[in-house]
C-alpha cells in the first residue's frame, strides 16, 4: 500500500474496450427492433420560404408507407435547451409556416425500409413561397435585412456583455495599443455515427428512445415537452455513441421525428441521418467576427482589453447563446486583465444553425487572443513566452466578478514549453514554432434548463458478492467517462476496477445528469460518484468496525479489497466477506450509497479550470503556401490524472480536430447552401497529415475535483489554431487573421508582403 | 430479379439471394446481422465499413455484393479466435487506439489488410495503410503505436 492510489492514474483498458474492439458494441445505428419501420425526413430546399401547403396524401397511399407526420401532428410547441428563457426556445423542428434554412424539416415518413421511405418523400407536395433571405451575420444586422424570425429586431437573437475594471481609463495609461480584426469560420462535428434514434411507443402510452445523444436526460425532458407527455413516461437509453463533440446534446430531428412517427402508429421507428443531412441539417461550430483592442505598458503588463464578437447564429438559437457568452469569457483567458470589456451579439441568418462544439467558443477566442498577444509582444519587443509569464493567471486568482481559479499550472507549462523551444535551437528557413496558452472550464455552473445550478448525481449498489453497480446519468460518447467514473468509484470504495459495473445514461434507472458537455463529467459527475462510493463505504465500515471491535469507525479504511486498521494495516478483513455478512445480517437489504454534486458559490462559470501551453512547429512551402504540421508539443495540467491513456487520446484527438479547424475544415456556402456536404469534399486531417505529438504533464491538484482531478480533453482543442497562426508568422512573417489558414491565404499574404518590401526599397 | 450469391464470411460459407443493387455492407449488416462493420458515409470516404476480402482491405460500401461472389471475407467478428482476441485487438486495448469505437472495426480491418501485405510495416506505411479510414477521436497516433507493437511481435497470435 505504498502508492498513493490503487486504481486512478494507472494504465487500464477502458470498461467498454473489448466490446468496441470486437465489434459487439451495439450503437443506436445498429438497433433493429421487432416490427421496426425506417424513417426519413423531408427538408426544405429553400433558405427562407413561407409554407403555403403540404399535401401528404400520395405518400400516405404508397405501399410500404405506414405513417407521415408534419407540423399538424405536433402540439405546436417550440423547443430549445435554455427553457428558462422562452424566447430562446425557437425551434419547432417540424416547421409549420416558415422554413429558415436549407435542411429545415417539414415532414417525416415511416416505411418498411429506407428505400421506400425515401421514395415516399418524393410524393409529398410542399408549396413554398420563397422569401428574401440573409446569409451572414454582418448582413443580418443591417436595418433593411430580411427577418429570419418575426419580431426580432435587426435579427439579433442574444446579446452578452461582460465587463470589469475601468477599460476606458486604463487604455489612457497604455504605452502601446493595437486593434485587430479576426474572422473565425465554422466546423462540422463530423461524428462518425451520424445523428440517429430508434423510438418505440407502446400501446400503454410509454415511449422508449435509443438515441445517439450526449445528454439522455435533456432528450427525455425535451421530448416530453414537445410530445405533451410526462417525463416519467419517456425512457431514453444511450447505447455506445459514435462521437458527439457538442453536436448531440440538443433534441434533434432524428429523435423527434422517430418519436412522433412511433407515437402515431405504435410501432418502433428508427431514423439515421445521412452524411449529407449530418453536414447540412444538424448544427455546427459558431463562426464569429471579432474586433479586439488590447493595451499594455512598456514593461509588458497588459492593462486593458476590449473585444467585440458578432456570431453567425444560423436559423435557431440552439446552444448558441452559451457559445456567445463563453467566447467572451474565454477571450480573457488565461491572463489577469485588470480591465476587460466584452460585447457579444448573436445574429440569426438563413443558414444551418450554429451551436456548441468542442471548446464552445473558446477555440475561436484563443485564435484571436493568442495571436494578438504575440502581436503586441512584437510591438513591445518582448519574447512571446515572457509576455505570457508577465500576465498569465496564477493559483487562487479571481476573475473579477466572474470566477475563482484555485489550481493553475500555467506558469509551469510556460516553463516547459520555453525549454522545449530553446532546445530546438535555430530552425531551417520557412520553419516556425508558434505558441498558444489556454485555460478551460471543468463543467458549466450555469444551467438554464431547469434549475439555476448544474447538477450531477450517482448511486452505488453493492451486490452480495461485493460487486458494485454504479448508476450515473453521465454520458460516455467515446471520451471515456464510463471508465473514468468507474475508476473514481473503485478508488474511493477500495475495490478493483473489475468490481465495478457501470450503468449509465438510461433515464429509467439512472439519476439525472446534464450530460457530457462543457467538460463536466470528470469533476461534477466524478464528485457525485465519489460521494456515492463514500456513502456505501461508510456503511460497510460501520459493520466491519463492530465485527473487528475497533474503537472508532474512522480508524478503518478499505483498499484493494481489504478493510484494514488505518494505522495497523496488517490487521485486516476481506471486503468481500464483510459485504456478504453485512447484507446477510441485514436480511438481504442492499447497501446503497448516494452521491450528488452541485457547485454552489463557485462563481458564475465553472468550479475549476485547467491550463496548458501548446507549441506547434510548421513548415511552409514558400512557392505554394502549403503548410505542414511537423510537431505539436503540449504542456498541460488537468489536476490529478485519473486515466492516463484517456488523456493521451484526448490530447491527440484534439490536435486532429483543432488542427483540422485551423487548416482545412470549413463549410463554405453559396447563398446559404453548404458546398461540401460529403466526406469526399469536407477535408479532415487523416493519418498521413497527422503531426507528431508530445505531451508534457504538469502536476497540479484541484481542491474542488475528485481526488484533485479536473477537465482534460475539450480545452485541448483551444490552443491549436492560434499556435499554428503564430507559427506561420514566425516561419514566413505573415499574419493570417481568418480561419481556416489555407495555402491560398498564406501565399497571397506572402505576395503582399513581398510587394510591400519591394515598394519600401 | 433476385440473384444468387455464394461467399465465405469469417470461414462460414453462405448462399444468399439478393437484389443486384445490394452492397456488400448491406449483406453483412442487414442480412447477416454482422453489425460490427459500420457505415459512415456510403461513398468510400470514411473507411468505417472496411472488411478484408481475399486478403485485402476493401470498403464494403463500395463493393456490390454480387461482385464478391466466391470471395473470402473477414469482418471484425472474425478477428478473434474463439475467446482469444487477435493481436491487433489486444494492442488496440493496450494503446487506447479507439475512443467512440465507431471507426474501430474498419480501422482494425485496414490494419489487418496492411499487415497481410507488409508484416513489418514502417511508420509511414502504417499511416498510408489507414489513410482511408477517418478516426474523429484518437488523432491516429495511438493506432500507429498499436500496429507497430503488433508488427514488433509484442503480441503472439494463437495458431
Amino acid at each position: 500500500m505504498s502508492e498513493k492510489y490503487s486504481v486512478i492514474g494507472k494504465n487500464v483498458h477502458r470498461v467498454d474496450g473489448t466490446e468496441k474492439v470486437t465489434g459487439t458494441a451495439k450503437y443506436t445505428f445498429d438497433i433493429v427492433l421487432p416490427n421496426m419501420l425506417y424513417g426519413k425526413i423531408l427538408r426544405s430546399p429553400y433558405t427562407s420560404a413561407k409554407i403555403v401547403s403540404i399535401d401528404t396524401s400520395k405518400a400516405e397511399k404508397m405501399e410500404g408507407v405506414y405513417a407521415v407526420v408534419t407540423a399538424k401532428d405536433t402540439i405546436h410547441k417550440k423547443q430549445g435547451i435554455w427553457r428558462r428563457f422562452p424566447e430562446l426556445c425557437d425551434e419547432e423542428i417540424l416547421c409549420s409556416t416558415k422554413v429558415r434554412y436549407i435542411g429545415d424539416p417539414v415532414a417525416a415518413v415511416a416505411a418498411i425500409d429506407e428505400y421506400t421511405a425515401e421514395e415516399a418523400l418524393n410524393l409529398i407536395e410542399v408549396e413554398y413561397e420563397p422569401l428574401p433571405a440573409v446569409y451572414s451575420q454582418l448582413e443580418a444586422i443591417k436595418e433593411d435585412a430580411p427577418q429570419v424570425h418575426d419580431g426580432v429586431e435587426l435579427n439579433i437573437n442574444v446579446t452578452r456583455h461582460i465587463e470589469w475594471g475601468d477599460v476606458d481609463e486604463a487604455f489612457k495609461e497604455c504605452d502601446v495599443i493595437r486593434e485587430d480584426h479576426f474572422v473565425c469560420s465554422s466546423q462540422a462535428h463530423m461524428c462518425m455515427e451520424t445523428h440517429c434514434a430508434a423510438a418505440s411507443y407502446s400501446y400503454d402510452g410509454k415511449l422508449t428512445v435509443w438515441a445517439s445523444t450526449q445528454a439522455s436526460y435533456y432528450t427525455q425532458v425535451l421530448l416530453a415537452g414537445m410530445l405533451g407527455m410526462r417525463e416519467g413516461d419517456i425512457r431514453v437509453i444511450k447505447p455506445p455513441v459514435g462521437g458527439g463533440f457538442g453536436g448531440k446534446f440538443e433534441l434533434d430531428s432524428a429523435q423527434f421525428c422517430a418519436a412522433l412517427l412511433s407515437k402515431k402508429i405504435c410501432r418502433p421507428v428508427r431514423i439515421v441521418l445521412t452524411r449529407e443531412e449530418e453536414f447540412t441539417a444538424t448544427k455546427r461550430r459558431t463562426p464569429i467576427v471579432y474586433t479586439s483592442r488590447i493595451g499594455a505598458k512598456k514593461d509588458g503588463t497588459i492593462l486593458a482589453k476590449e473585444i467585440r464578437g458578432i456570431t453567425d447564429g444560423g436559423a435557431y438559437t440552439g446552444m448558441g447563446a452559451t457559445a456567445l457568452y463563453l467566447t467572451g469569457f474565454f477571450s480573457s483567458f488565461p491572463y489577469k486583465y485588470p480591465n476587460y470589456r466584452y460585447d457579444g451579439y448573436r445574429a440569426y441568418t438563413n443558414t444551418e444553425p450554429t451551436s456548441a462544439m468542442r471548446g464552445f467558443g473558446a477555440p475561436q477566442a484563443v485564435f484571436v487572443g493568442e495571436q494578438q498577444i504575440d502581436l503586441i509582444a512584437k510591438d513591445l519587443g518582448i519574447d512571446p513566452i515572457e509576455i505570457r509569464r508577465i500576465n498569465g493567471m496564477v493559483p487562487n486568482y479571481e476573475v473579477p466578478g466572474q470566477a475563482f481559479i484555485q489550481s493553475c499550472g500555467l506558469h509551469q507549462c510556460l516553463d516547459k514549453i520555453d525549454n522545449y523551444i530553446k532546445g530546438r535551437g535555430k530552425l531551417p528557413a520557412n520553419r516556425g514554432i508558434g505558441v498558444a496558452a489556454y485555460g478551460f472550464m471543468s463543467g458549466g455552473i450555469f444551467n438554464w434548463f431547469d434549475t439555476p445550478y448544474a447538477f450531477s448525481s450517482a448511486i452505488v449498489k453493492l451486490s452480495i458478492d461485493g460487486k458494485v453497480d454504479l448508476f450515473t446519468g453521465a454520458c460516455d460518447i467515446g471520451q471515456g467517462s464510463d471508465t473514468t467514473l468507474s475508476m473514481i468509484t473503485a478508488e474511493e470504495l477500495g475495490v478493483k476496477l473489475s468490481d465495478i459495473r457501470i450503468h449509465a445514461a438510461d433515464t429509467a434507472i439512472c439519476p439525472a445528469d446534464l450530460g457530457a458537455w462543457g467538460s463536466r463529467e470528470t469533476l461534477m459527475n466524478g464528485n457525485a460518484c465519489k460521494m456515492a462510493a463514500a456513502d456505501a463505504k461508510r456503511q460497510i465500515i460501520e459493520f466491519a468496525a463492530a465485527k473487528m471491535g475497533v474503537n472508532i469507525v474512522h480508524d478503518l479504511d478499505i483498499r484493494d479489497g481489504w478493510i484494514y486498521l488505518a494505522d495497523r494495516p496488517e490487521r485486516k478483513v476481506s471486503y468481500y466477506d464483510i459485504v456478504r455478512e453485512a447484507i446477510r445480517g441485514r436480511d438481504g437489504e442492499t447497501i446503497i450509497g448516494r452521491g450528488h454534486y452541485t457547485p454552489h458559490r463557485k462563481g458564475m462559470i465553472s468550479p475549476a479550470y485547467s491550463f496548458g501551453v501548446q507549441a506547434v512547429e510548421v513548415d511552409v512551402d514558400p512557392e505554394t503556401g502549403k503548410m505542414k504540421l511537423i510537431n505539436v508539443v503540449t504542456a498541460h495540467e488537468s489536476g490529478t490524472v485519473i486515466n492516463p491513456i484517456g488523456i493521451t487520446g484526448q490530447l491527440e484527438g484534439a490536435i486532429m480536430m483543432a488542427g483540422g479547424y485551423a487548416l482545412c475544415e470549413d463549410q463554405p456556402m453559396d447563398q446559404g447552401k453548404i458546398l461540401n456536404p460529403s466526406l469526399a469534399d469536407y477535408k479532415v486531417i487523416r493519418s498521413l497529415d497527422m503531426p507528431k505529438t508530445e505531451i508534457i504533464e504538469v502536476d497540479t491538484y484541484e481542491p474542488e475535483g475528485p481526488f484533485g482531478a479536473k477537465e482534460a480533453g475539450e480545452g485541448l482543442t483551444n490552443p491549436t489554431a492560434g499556435a499554428i497562426a503564430n507559427a506561420v508568422r514566425n516561419a514566413v512573417g505573415v499574419t493570417i487573421t481568418s480561419l481556416p489558414i489555407t495555402p491560398e491565404k498564406i501565399f497571397m499574404a506572402m505576395q503582399e508582403k513581398k510587394a510591400k518590401e519591394k515598394k519600401a526599397k | 430479379m433476385l440473384k444468387e450469391l455464394k461467399l465465405t464470411i469469417n470461414g462460414q460459407p453462405y448462399e444468399l439471394s439478393i437484389h443486384p443493387r445490394t452492397l456488400l455492407v448491406e449483406v453483412l449488416r442487414e442480412q447477416l446481422g454482422l453489425t460490427g462493420t459500420k457505415r459512415g458515409c456510403n461513398e468510400g470516404a470514411c473507411g468505417a465499413c472496411t472488411v478484408v476480402m481475399n486478403g485485402k482491405s476493401v470498403k464494403s460500401c463500395s463493393v456490390l455484393a454480387l461482385s464478391a461472389n466466391g470471395a473470402e471475407i473477414t469482418t471484425v467478428e472474425g478477428l478473434a479466435k474463439g475467446a482469444e482476441l487477435h493481436p491487433l485487438q489486444k494492442a488496440f486495448l493496450d494503446y487506447g487506439a479507439y475512443q467512440c469505437g465507431f471507426c474501430t472495426a474498419g480501422m482494425l480491418m485496414s490494419c489487418k489488410g496492411l499487415l497481410n501485405m507488409f508484416p513489418n510495416p514502417t511508420s509511414d506505411q502504417i499511416r498510408d495503410g489507414i489513410d482511408g479510414n477517418i478516426c474523429r477521436c484518437t488523432g491516429y497516433n495511438s493506432i500507429i503505436r498499436a500496429v507497430e507493437a503488433v508488427s514488433r511481435g509484442d503480441y503472439k497470435e494463437t495458431k
